[in-house]
């Protein structure tokens, strides 16, 4: 198998895994990232929660920025979707994942972790609606949307 | 220390994401592909995740605390509820539309990337259409609790 199927993907977990480990052993925080991000955007976070979702959103972007430099080819855009789908896209990923709250980290990464029943049904229904949409796109649109 | 921690788990995180794929849509929409030429790379992803986050999580929730928090926030709920399961799917189709997850579109908004910063947008959007929402059903319940006690008043 191509390390682009195993060795990055297991080598770029055990980095998200440590991230969200660090999180909880330093700050006793499940690392969500709609739910960090979502509530300092919709300032639900008050005036005292928002300087540590700021640092680790900064981080975020920064830690994106600092590999896209490194190797541009991890950021490439090769699926073909429209600027329609990728705002439907965005609309159904912000709107879910504050509905649900949590998303692949906070349900995924870290409710996987700690055998949360809530979360596990949540992952399954987000991977199982993902499938059905993969599905949907490549056989009625032929993969363009 | 507090602040530049949050900032270092967020740099490790977005390091994580890009190293893994995560940040390639084509990545996860090939995983999610069950039905055609499936590409196995996420399911990598959340095993190495989850063993590493497993290996460190139950040794670090029998500390007395956390370094710098007086208690470990971990959610207590185990109720299963249409919000959860409805936000999870609708949270799944948009995932599987455009291949982005939250963490993933923000890590590639920060390259610029006219797509990226276009999911960012309309992610922040759905968020804010959300919380507007609930706050238009918190208030009709409220409306509707008060019309109840003023009729049982009367």
């Amino acid at each position: 198998m191509d390390p682009s199927t195993w060795l990055y993907p297991l080598a770029g977990g055990a980095l998200i895994g440590l991230a969200a480990a660090m999180m909880m052993f330093l700050h006793g925080k499940i690392a969500g990232i709609s739910g960090i991000f979502g509530t300092l955007i919709t300032g639900e976070a008050g005036a005292g929660d928002r300087d540590w979702r700021l640092a680790f959103v900064g981080g975020l972007l920064v830690g994106g920025l600092v590999w896209f430099a490194v190797d541009p080819g991890q950021f490439a855009l090769t699926v073909d979707r429209s600027y329609g789908a990728v705002v439907a896209a965005g609309l159904l990923v912000g709107f879910g994942t504050r509905m649900g709250n949590g998303c692949t980290s906070g349900h995924g990464v870290c409710g996987l972790t700690r055998m949360s029943r809530r979360s596990a049904v949540a992952t399954a229904t987000f991977m199982g609606t993902g499938a059905l949409a993969v599905f949907l796109v490549n056989r009625l649109f032929g993969g363009v949307i | 220390m507090r602040l530049l921690s949050h900032f270092a788990a967020g740099v490790i995180f977005a390091l994580g994401l890009a190293i893994s794929g995560m940040t390639r849509p084509d990545k996860v929409i090939g995983f999610l592909d069950f039905t055609g030429a499936w590409d196995p790379s996420l399911m990598f992803v959340m095993a190495g995740a989850i063993a590493v986050n497993v290996a460190l999580f139950y040794p670090t929730i029998r500390r007395a605390r956390p370094v710098f928090a007086p208690k470990f926030g971990i959610p207590s709920r185990s109720d299963i509820d249409l919000r959860l399961v409805g936000g999870a799917a609708l949270f799944g189709a948009g995932w599987g539309l455009g291949g982005y997850c939250p963490g993933p579109g923000l890590a590639s908004a920060s390259t610029l990337a006219p797509k990226g910063l276009t999911f960012v947008v309309a992610m922040i959007a759905g968020m804010s259409l959300f919380k507007f929402a609930q706050q238009a059903s918190m208030g009709r319940a409220a409306r509707k609790a008060q019309g109840a006690v003023q009729r049982l008043g009367a």
